[in-house]
């Protein structure tokens, strides 16, 4: 086993180039600076491989979509305020069923926001982001571990499914080093066929957004639909923790799951049976798994560094079948294992059950 | 006793945070005297930028926008047209102008819109960590280029001043530096001709100034300042670049019928 | 166990190869291990601040709220972190930079003139791995050995000299405390 100790952002350059990423375009911005600068550096040296700064992220996400016609495994990472720009090329992905692999290290927000971890940005990630209506896989990594493998396990779901992935991490998870073992990535499974490479002597190809025929174009969003459909029954990942006795069940993601761990284990020593339930895809989102818990504990606690986006995706989940509770910290605050110790010990009795004077 | 220097009235009175020996201090300084000296405090709104700069309504006391990263002449285009007799102002580094808002300077300069463009011009993305600038020199070393700028893959530092001065829109253009006394002067004196260029409603104006970045270039401050001299003015080439005279009224080429 | 330590000075000081040095050496000795650096526009040209987590088990926050041990390299460090410190926590203090003295009555405080010692060595710039050398003293939170593995390793320095040097600043720090805990 070869674990090195490398940060997040270089993580997630390092694991993409295993799985074979061959184009990388991005522009700065804070706190994912070192995605492209270890591209910069990395990229050059494999054979293939191809590096640009672009002008804007607006340039990035279609220069993305360039390489990823062309055949090429490509990659683009930003923050909050880039990815807002990249929306209307990750909607091109979308429409023209084109694979690429796009970062979101989340900063605070609204507008130019901070530069502090964050989890603002769930509903657009998950909802599609930009116009028209589509999906992309977003996949929520909570250890550095994690980001490598998602990170390379996303490129083959792209693939797969011909269809932009999302890693959907934050800045606390893009800064932070902790030991990585890489794992092997899996050979690239995509027909030439689907390759825009010159036509040679065959049928040209077209790739395109533009379907002016109405029904042509609603045949084609059902057929995107029920590739979506095929990938939130066989896609969804999750994570339990501490539930097999659990009276309540803390659900987050991301960042905050790390920190819900922490807490859990103080509540533990406090005596209370308290577990958690970390969506690892956020959309496709586990609800059926979701709903499962819900048999065994009756009240659910939502934490979000959020004002509450998956706490939506919870409640679709599980309204009507248990009491779903919610603790956010917005803006770029980090909240502690400590002060969600807390919140939990004053809202919940021992039996999870909530304390009557907050019902 | 005869007071000869102080803080000019439109600073407040905050410490700088930028590194030692960055030029945007400086060039804060001279916009902020020239504001006085031309007392437009009251009407002027200034557009800021993303980027190290982004603070800068902590030391300028006027009104002040923050854009989105390169949005700022589109916001002060928005600005101007709804108040046409204030005086608007849009402080830009090389990443915001020349790269992500290359569109939106490009087009208010061609549309001629009477507002003055500070450019900031450090060779680097200084906010997020000394990255390559479309103004970067060839052979420039930052963390995005490694190897050094090289033209056929990064293409070309971009000379924002010469390829504007190319648009009928642009009325004013002047190219200085603020690396030594004599130069931080010269700067000055570009600043006011920029800011009076709008007051007498003739079109798009913009001063870049050439300005050290020490933390990023990794040099020491007079370093830096040697840096411009030896190098980076060769690229950018410091002096008046285009000064249309006033726009008459009839028969001028600049009104289409 | 769960041992959270902030390092804190100016850039430039070598702050954060330190604090790179000893997540690895944590690493290495088989430890759970987060490191988080400060970052964005806040560090340009100004300070520089890094939090070491190190653990038998799982991490779940790398922030340090309360950290057990804290390390500065220079006066605003100090004025900034020392009130963090966990009750009964340690505090290592590059003496010949900090002038000033902790208001920190109920920790520990090392007082090393860390920058005087590697000026003696013959660099100054190893004063960080000084202060590395008491505090692995003090606390043995990482065994030496590995400790300077890592941190060779983190240098990525073949330089026969350079290796030494730091070597014998280590030394220097770790003899220059008598107790350790
Ligand atoms: C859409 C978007 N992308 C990226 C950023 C991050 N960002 C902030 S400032 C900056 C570059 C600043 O460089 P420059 O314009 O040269 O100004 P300087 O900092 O050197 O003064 C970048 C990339 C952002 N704020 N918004």
């Amino acid at each position: 086993m070869n674990k090195v100790l490398m940060q997040g952002n270089r993580i997630i350059g390092e694991a993409a180039i295993r799985a074979g990423c061959r184009f990388y375009a991005g522009y700065p911005i804070t706190p994912q600076n070192e995605i492209p600068e270890y591209m910069a550096e990395r990229l050059p040296e494999v054979e293939g491989g191809v590096f640009i700064q672009s002008e804007s992220e607006i340039a990035a996400i279609h220069m993305v979509i360039g390489a990823s016609a062309a055949g090429v495994r490509a990659m683009t990472s930003s923050s909050s305020p880039g990815i807002s720009l990249k929306q209307e090329g990750i909607s091109s992905l979308a429409a023209c069923e084109l694979p690429a692999v796009i970062i979101n290290m989340m900063r605070g927000g609204p507008g130019l926001g901070n530069i502090s971890p964050s989890q603002g940005d769930y509903f657009q990630a998950t909802r599609g982001g930009g116009h028209g209506g589509y999906r992309t896989i977003v996949l929520g990594p909570a250890t550095v571990q994690e980001m490598a493998d998602l990170t390379m396990d996303a490129f083959d779901l792209a693939d797969q499914y011909r269809i932009p992935a999302m890693i959907l991490a934050d800045g606390m998870m893009g800064q932070m080093m902790e030991p990585v073992v890489f794992k092997e990535p899996k050979p690239r499974v995509y027909p030439e066929s689907l390759m825009m490479r010159g036509a040679g002597e065959g049928k040209s190809k077209i790739i395109r957004g533009l379907i002016l025929d109405p029904l042509e174009m609603e045949e084609h969003n059902w057929t995107l639909d029920r590739k979506y459909r095929v990938i939130a029954q066989s896609e969804t990942r999750h994570e339990h923790y501490k539930t097999e006795d659990a009276e309540l069940i803390l659900v987050a993601y991301g960042t905050a799951a790390r920190i819900a761990k922490g807490a859990i284990k103080r509540l533990r020593e406090a005596g209370l049976r308290v577990g958690l339930f970390r969506p690892i895809t956020l959309w496709p989102f586990p609800t059926n798994e979701l709903r499962e818990f819900a048999k065994k504990s009756e009240n659910f606690l939502v934490f979000e560094m959020s004002t509450g986006q998956m706490l939506e995706d919870v409640r679709l989940a599980l309204q009507g079948y248990a009491r779903i509770g919610f603790h956010g910290r917005p803006g770029g605050v980090v909240p502690t294992p400590i002060e969600l110790t807390n919140v939990v010990m004053h809202q919940y009795d021992r039996k999870g059950g909530v304390i009557e004077q907050y019902q | 006793m005869k007071k000869v220097f102080e803080r000019p009235k439109s600073m407040k009175k905050n410490i700088f945070h930028y590194c030692a020996g960055c030029g945007h201090s400086i060039a804060h300084r001279l916009i902020a005297e020239v504001i006085d000296e031309l007392g437009i405090r009251g009407v002027l709104i200034g557009v800021l930028p993303a980027g190290c700069a982004v603070l800068a309504y902590n030391y300028f006391d006027v009104d002040m926008i923050e854009a989105q990263h390169g949005r700022g002449p589109a916001t002060a285009t928005g600005i101007k047209r709804a108040l046409p007799d204030r005086v608007v102002f849009c402080y830009q580094g090389d990443g915001d102008l020349a790269a992500i808002g290359i569109a939106e300077s490009f087009h208010a300069a061609n549309r001629g819109e009477n507002i003055t463009v500070v450019f900031i011009n450090n060779a680097v993305y200084g906010m997020t960590g000394g990255q390559m600038a479309p103004t970067s020199m060839l052979g420039q070393r930052t963390t995005t280029s490694p190897g050094g700028r090289k033209s056929l893959l990064d293409g070309y530092p971009i000379q924002v001043s010469e390829v504007f001065s190319l648009l009928p829109g642009t009325s004013y253009i002047e190219r200085c530096t603020v690396n030594s006394p004599a130069s931080i002067l010269k700067a000055k004196k570009a600043i006011r001709k920029a800011f009076q260029c709008q007051i007498d409603g003739r079109g798009f104006s913009l001063v870049e100034i050439l300005s050290p970045c020490p933390t990023n270039w990794k040099m020491t401050p007079i370093e830096s300042c040697r840096w411009i001299d030896e190098v980076m003015s060769k690229t950018f080439p410091l002096g008046v670049i285009k000064d249309l005279p006033e726009i008459k009224k009839k028969g001028d080429k600049r009104h289409d019928g | 166990m769960m041992v959270k330590t902030l390092l804190s000075g100016f850039g430039g000081q070598g702050v954060l190869m330190m604090g790179h040095a000893l997540a690895h050496g944590a690493m290495s000795a088989g430890y759970h291990v987060t490191y988080l650096p400060s970052y964005g526009a806040e560090v340009r040209g100004g300070t520089a601040n890094c939090t070491i987590a190190v653990s038998n088990d799982e991490i779940a926050s790398p922030i340090a709220s309360e950290p057990d041990h804290l390390v500065v390299l220079n006066t605003p460090s100090l004025y900034t972190f020392q009130n963090r410190v966990a009750r009964g926590g340690s505090l290592f203090l590059n003496s010949s930079i900090v002038s000033v003295e902790s208001s920190r009555h109920d920790c520990r405080i090392y007082k090393i003139p860390a920058s005087e010692i590697a000026e003696k060595i013959g660099n100054p710039r190893t004063a960080n791995t000084i202060m590395m050398g008491a505090f692995l003293k003090v606390t043995g939170l990482v065994p030496s050995d590995i400790y300077l593995h890592s941190m060779e390793e983190v240098m990525g320095s073949k330089k026969k000299t350079i290796v030494e040097i730091n070597r014998r600043a280590f030394a220097a720090g770790y003899d220059y405390l008598k107790e350790s805990l």
